[in-house]
């Protein structure tokens, strides 16, 4: 275990769609180096070595990489996937295709549906197993190799095993992938029940498969990566953030790929979640807008809510522990519209990258969001209209006058502010629909906003909400950068037992738990990270006998009995539903562990530049303008966020300017900073 | 052209801006979605909390009439709630049934009395404003059990309503807040597995006080008189917009025809015939024929004197009498169903008594679409409705090629097994409801297996289904070659197989589609019928009505096998893409 020396130099690399971002730091003498270059598409190690070049990184003296990426995102999709096949039990080859019987959206017949391995390379062969894990007919090992050939023969680079009910008994997968790794070409042998151990054979079939079939994908992203890491000097561990908000080695993190197709939004998340722990918000609410859509997820005591359940696409679940963050639609590049009953609509349709906002000078030509900030003051408009753009201010309102203003019957400047105020109602119904699904009332958190286009409305939206309190990190637009840095080491252990509470065997659950956790550990053990202490957190999936939701139970710490169990589970349920339900029995459905290896602290302040930080507020301003806000126009201040005094603090209307984001502080609104540099606002009522 | 917003301050009495009303629309339909969320996620019964088979709604204080819905309510639900709501308000008026008090809540599943089938529980609260009934919230969910002489209600062979189950007019269950235990414990001596109930009782009655409070806090902010207006310009604009919709139809009458395989007790078709009207413009003012009309405006007196634009008739003369057998249809059902086909083809059109305005249905008096007191109606919402909608989508593909399907599966496959398992000591009762294949469209080929045109729940997945009932499923699969044949090909149906592997039980299934298959639409061709079998000691056993049947014997090793319709395929085989047809043949789909 290569030992990581104190005070060492740490990078967190971030790919998003548009933007490869860069966060350098070197935690105890406080350097700090950021960089942002255009994402490379095609591979996505051209912009990360980029990045590493534009933050003047020296790869000899690096002693961390964590890394971000959407190699795999991309690849499911856009369906740009390994060539994989599939080995099931005879009679279910179409389980991947069949999905669970459902379409698109509640109302339109109509929908497209490309399972993710094809048919013809789905091969069934006679073995099964009952609900309880007898075998039923014995795995025809001749059958199996005859299937392997096949898929061989039709040059499969990767293969899942999915055998029904491997759940409840691995044997036959076991034995499968024991014969296929002897005959096939490399380590790409997915056994569905080694990813998750849990029923449902369409969720955890395609689980298995997006596993299979971005693996090779990552594995030579990864292999590649660290081959050029290592020309460049580079000799420690390239590090992977997965999409549970914790990090694994690069060396291991292909076994389970899938894990990384939400590596995205939760590493920013998890960056939340650390700032707003050391800032005294443990319970937030993020709000991450960007140009095409909006992410919200839920913090509660500085944990991010997991789910299992996520669903990538239509039809396209991954059921492995990750960051619950969901896309609740409009970003800066949302086009509204009137429709034919002449109520004025903001998304879904965005105008992308391609062409973006008018603002953009790339052909754009239907008013987006962020056309109607930079009509009302709100965007810097000496920023967007750089030299090379041939778009000016008159055009840009001469399209909303045309499209929005003369049916609704409003200059420009009106269209445009109400284009912000339906998006802000929709996006903050949408928050809203968010929390009440995770059973909380968003009333109770704090709003913390990231993202390029977060900062611009969040404060709006608390005071929709009625969320006291808005904070903004140091770095907006590199949050999910900044969450590589800070990440831990995580993994997460699901096991299935179903059993009324009553008739639980409790020994069976202590030595699941304790097997979770040792396996956790080891896993940890092997990666060369330097860890400050290993966290275990345990809990259950519990429910009323009869119901099929599940509710998330913390566990307590050492043995526990069935009474504790009961009863964790009612508190729980009560918090939730508020009702009191004596006479039904409880269900233990799942135990869960989660190892986590915490980093040392990194103190954030650092994000900002201490020396460029002004004496006075008057000497952070940059100028005036005038910004439309709900009650009118205001000539509003203009101030530079890193010369903010570091103890400044002044009322709201305001506009903070940052390389990085814009921040936009209502009338009445007051605005203080903690010792880490973020912006507290204290939303008005 | 939209309008203006002078024209608009025109309309209302009080002036609201566009942008208010856009805000103030948005957050009716958010209160309905938290409704939705709560019931769901509270309720016991799988049937509600996991496939969503509910739905909450704001509805009007003087008629009943819908002012929003939420958008995951189940489809067949598409504006039932105002005709049982509009039910209950006219016997609050005739004192037929108490007056309501603050915090009271009713409960009512009469069919007749503007419902669906008796499984499908309606709770209505008021909501006070100053003293005044500002509006009403209502909800339906539907129950595993309401009673009757089948387990969970699907009875293929009730020839009468009383043998379907209990039937509740509308009565306070909550009075004050309270509930009456009386009247509970004389439901819950009626239904079976009782003792669940009261927790989908308890979820269905908070997503109501949800919806209170979430709406109170609108009103609040807004004011009641500002979204009294708004609702009104609401309205007006939903109308305008399914106006605007139809303004793309030519002038013309479309007919089509669709047919249920048999009512379950007579073993003959029962045909629906529509014949679909457009109309461009009727005078303003002149008095139309319109007894006999039931417009989607539950009040039609306001439809009747201004510009009616743009409009839809639907005729169903002609259909089958009503029947023997459980396959009729209520009225509120026939209505919901043309309904929900009309924005499974218009989907944005926003839901709210508006977009029904420019839909007449003339009421199908005489047909079993128009059903009374006590002809059984079990099969009416599961079954009937989407041959109703069938046969909507055959008279509209023709106008709108570009927006209408060939017909989909349209059945929702319902196998139910009722028995003992020896080896846990107890009675069981499982169904499995099924999909089959969408219709191709102008685009696409059909999806396959997609959920029934009335449904949106996902199917239990086999590995649940042997944990939890004695049965072995021998295979799950992809119905080849049931896509009907089209430039674009209908999807597949479902090929299922299951065996009992232990005790007795008795198998029901109310299904269709198995006379004929699912229409091709455009020269496409039908996609494949719905099949049964029964394997019973290895001999092969058809239902006699094909789709429906009641209590067939099994044992353990016996097997019922089921092929759920494939899709209609759209537009003419010979133009299918040759490169799409060697596709289909190399991944077997056709052989």
């Amino acid at each position: 275990m290569a030992a990581v020396q104190q005070g060492g130099f740490v990078a967190g690399i971030d790919v998003g769609g548009t933007f490869t971002d860069l966060v350098l730091l070197e935690p105890h003498s406080r350097a700090l180096r950021l960089a942002k270059v255009p994402t490379t598409p095609e591979n996505q190690s051209f912009g990360v070595m980029a990045a590493l070049a534009a933050g003047q990184a020296d790869l000899t003296a690096l002693d961390l990489i964590v890394h971000g990426t959407t190699t795999t995102t991309n690849a499911v999709l856009e369906r740009k996937l390994a060539r994989t096949g599939l080995i099931t039990t005879q009679g279910f080859r179409d389980v991947l295709e069949l999905g669970r019987r459902t379409r698109p959206a509640p109302y339109g017949m109509t929908g497209t549906f490309r399972p993710i391995i094809p048919r013809d390379l789905r091969l069934e062969v006679p073995e099964r197993m009952d609900a309880t894990g007898t075998v039923l007919t014995p795995l025809d090992e001749d059958a199996l190799r005859a299937a392997l050939t096949t898929l061989l023969a039709a040059k499969c680079e990767s293969l899942v095993i999915h055998f029904l009910h491997s759940y409840a008994n691995p044997a036959h997968e076991l034995r499968a992938a024991e014969i296929a790794r002897e005959v096939w070409p490399n380590a790409n042998v997915t056994a569905g029940h080694e990813l998750l151990a849990e029923s449902r054979e369409f969720e955890r079939g395609v689980t298995a498969a997006v596993n299979a079939s971005v693996q090779p994908l990552l594995t030579r992203y990864v292999d590649r990566l660290r081959g050029e890491l290592e020309r460049g000097g580079y000799t420690n561990d390239l590090l992977i953030v997965n999409g549970n908000g914790g990090m694994v080695s690069s060396r291991f993190v292909a076994r389970e790929a899938a894990k990384t197709v939400m590596s995205g939004p939760a590493s920013g998340v998890m960056a939340a979640a650390y700032t707003g722990r050391r800032a005294g918000e443990p319970n937030l609410i993020t709000y991450d807008m960007g140009g095409t859509s909006t992410d919200v997820s839920l913090i509660r005591d500085a944990t991010p809510a997991v789910s299992s359940e996520i669903e990538v696409e239509y039809a396209m679940p991954i059921h492995l522990p990750m960051v619950d963050v969901r896309t609740v639609g409009a970003g800066g590049g949302s086009i509204a519209r009137i429709t034919d009953a002449g109520l004025l609509e903001v998304g879904p349709e965005s105008a992308g990258a391609m062409p973006g906002p008018i603002c953009y000078g790339r052909g754009g030509e239907e008013p987006t969001i962020s056309d109607a900030n930079l009509l009302l003051g709100r965007l810097n408009p000496d920023t967007l209209f750089s030299v090379d753009n041939s778009i000016s201010m008159e055009h840009v309102a001469a399209i909303f006058e045309a499209k929005i203003g003369i049916p609704l019957g409003l200059d420009a400047h009106e269209a445009a502010a109400a284009v912000i105020r339906v998006a802000n109602a929709r996006m903050a119904g949408a928050t809203r629909m968010v929390s009440v699904s995770l059973g909380i009332d968003p009333r109770d958190f704090a709003l913390f906003a990231f993202g390029g286009a977060g900062p611009l409305h969040a404060v709006a939206i608390a005071r929709e909400l009625g969320i006291p309190r808005v904070l903004i990190p140091g770095r907006p637009g590199i949050t999910n950068a900044l969450g590589c840095v800070v990440a831990d080491l995580r993994h997460d252990f699901v096991r299935t037992l179903n059993q009324p509470v009553a008739s639980v065997d409790m020994s069976v659950v202590h030595t699941i738990l304790t097997d979770q956790q040792r396996e956790g550990r080891a896993l940890i053990d092997k990666e060369s990270v330097e860890t400050a202490r290993i966290d275990t957190i345990r809990s259950a999936d519990m429910q009323f006998v009869g119901q099929t939701h599940l509710l998330r139970v913390p566990l307590p710490d050492g043995d526990f009995d069935h009474d504790t169990l009961q009863a964790a589970f009612e508190r729980v349920y009560f918090d939730r539903f508020r009702v009191r339900l004596p006479e039904i029995r409880a269900n233990l459905v799942n135990l869960n562990t989660s190892v986590i290896g915490v980093r040392p602290e990194i103190d954030l302040a650092i994000l900002i530049d201490s020396d460029a930080r002004a004496a006075t507020l008057d000497e952070a301003r940059t100028g005036t303008r005038r910004v439309h806000f709900d009650t009118g126009w205001h000539e509003t201040p203009i101030y530079r966020r890193d010369h903010l005094p570091a103890a400044a603090a002044f009322t709201g209307p305001a506009v903070v300017e940052q390389m990085d984001t814009t921040i936009i502080i209502e009338p009445g609104d007051h605005v203080s900073q903690d010792r880490d540099g973020n912006l507290i606002v204290e939303v008005a009522s | 052209m939209p309008r203006s917003a002078h024209d608009i301050s025109e309309a209302s009495s009080l002036m609201i801006d566009p942008i208010t009303l856009s805000v103030i629309g948005a957050g009716l339909q958010q209160v309905c979605d938290e409704m939705d969320l709560t019931f769901s996620r509270a309720a016991f019964s799988p049937v509600i909390a996991e496939a969503n088979d509910r739905s909450d709604g704001i509805y009007a204080a003087d008629d009943g009439s819908l002012i929003a819905q939420g958008a995951g309510g189940l489809p067949v639900f598409v504006g039932t709630m105002q005709f049982s709501t509009r039910t209950l308000i006219e016997r609050i008026a005739s004192g037929e049934t108490a007056a309501p008090e603050p915090e009271d809540i009713y409960i009512v599943n009469d069919p007749y009395m503007g419902g669906t089938h008796l499984m499908d529980v309606r709770f209505a609260k008021p909501v006070y404003r100053n003293g005044e009934i500002f509006c009403w919230l209502s909800n339906t969910g539907h129950w595993p059990d309401i009673g009757g002489s089948v387990p969970g209600g699907f009875s293929a062979s009730a020839t009468a309503v009383e043998q379907e189950g209990l039937r509740l007019p509308p009565v306070k269950l909550f009075k004050r807040g309270q509930m009456d235990r009386e009247i509970y414990a004389i439901i819950c001596s009626n239904i079976r597995v009782a003792e669940q109930r009261i927790g989908d009782v308890e979820a269905q009655a908070s997503a109501l006080r949800v919806g209170e409070e979430r709406l109170g806090q609108l009103l609040d902010r807004y004011g009641d008189d500002t979204v009294r207006a708004a609702i009104a310009e609401l309205r007006k604009r939903a109308a305008q917009q399914m106006r605007a919709r139809i303004a793309e139809i030519p002038d013309g009458t479309y007919r089509s025809q669709a047919i249920v395989d048999s009512d379950g007790v007579v073993n003959e078709p029962l045909v629906i015939n529509l014949a679909v009207t457009k109309k461009s413009t009727v005078t303003p003012g002149t008095p139309q024929e319109l007894s006999g009309v039931s417009t989607g405006s539950v009040s039609c007196s306001e439809a009747q004197t201004q510009d009616r634009g743009c409009e839809l008739t639907f005729d169903f003369a002609g259909s089958s009498p009503p029947c023997q057998g459980p396959m009729n249809s209520v009225l509120a059902t026939t209505l919901s169903s043309v309904y929900l086909a009309m924005r499974h083809i218009f989907p944005d059109v926003p839901m709210s008594a508006g977009a029904f305005e420019p839909l007449n249905v003339i009421t199908p008096e005489g047909t079993f679409l128009d059903a009374h007191y006590p002809r059984p109606v079990s099969g009416c919402a599961a079954e009937v409705s989407q041959r109703i909608a069938e046969a909507v989508f055959a008279a509209l593909v023709q106008p709108l090629p570009d927006k209408v399907t060939a017909a989909p599966a349209g059945t929702s496959g319902n196998l139910g097994l009722g028995g003992y398992d020896p080896a846990r000591g107890r009675s069981y009762v499982m169904y499995q409801l099924s999909g089959g294949g969408y219709g191709g469209n102008a685009d696409h080929d059909g999806l396959s297996n997609g959920c029934s045109t009335i449904g949106i729940s996902k199917a239990p997945p086999v590995e649940i289904m042997e944990q939890q009932f004695p049965v072995l499923y021998r295979r799950y699969a992809l119905r080849e070659g049931s896509g009907g044949a089209g430039q674009h090909r209908g999807g597949f149906g479902l090929h299922y197989e299951l065996e009992l592997r232990r005790g007795e039980a008795r198998a029901s299934f109310v299904m269709d589609h198995g006379r004929t298959g699912p229409q091709g639409a455009l020269g496409g061709e039908d996609g494949a019928p719905n099949e049964v079998t029964v394997w019973r000691d290895g001999t092969p056993y058809t239902p006699e009505h094909l789709s429906k049947e009641q209590d067939i014997p099994l044992k353990a090793g016996d097997r019922v096998e089921v092929k759920t319709p494939g899709g209609g395929g759209y537009g003419d085989p010979e133009r299918r893409d040759p490169a799409a047809v060697k596709e289909d043949t190399r991944l077997g789909y056709y052989r």
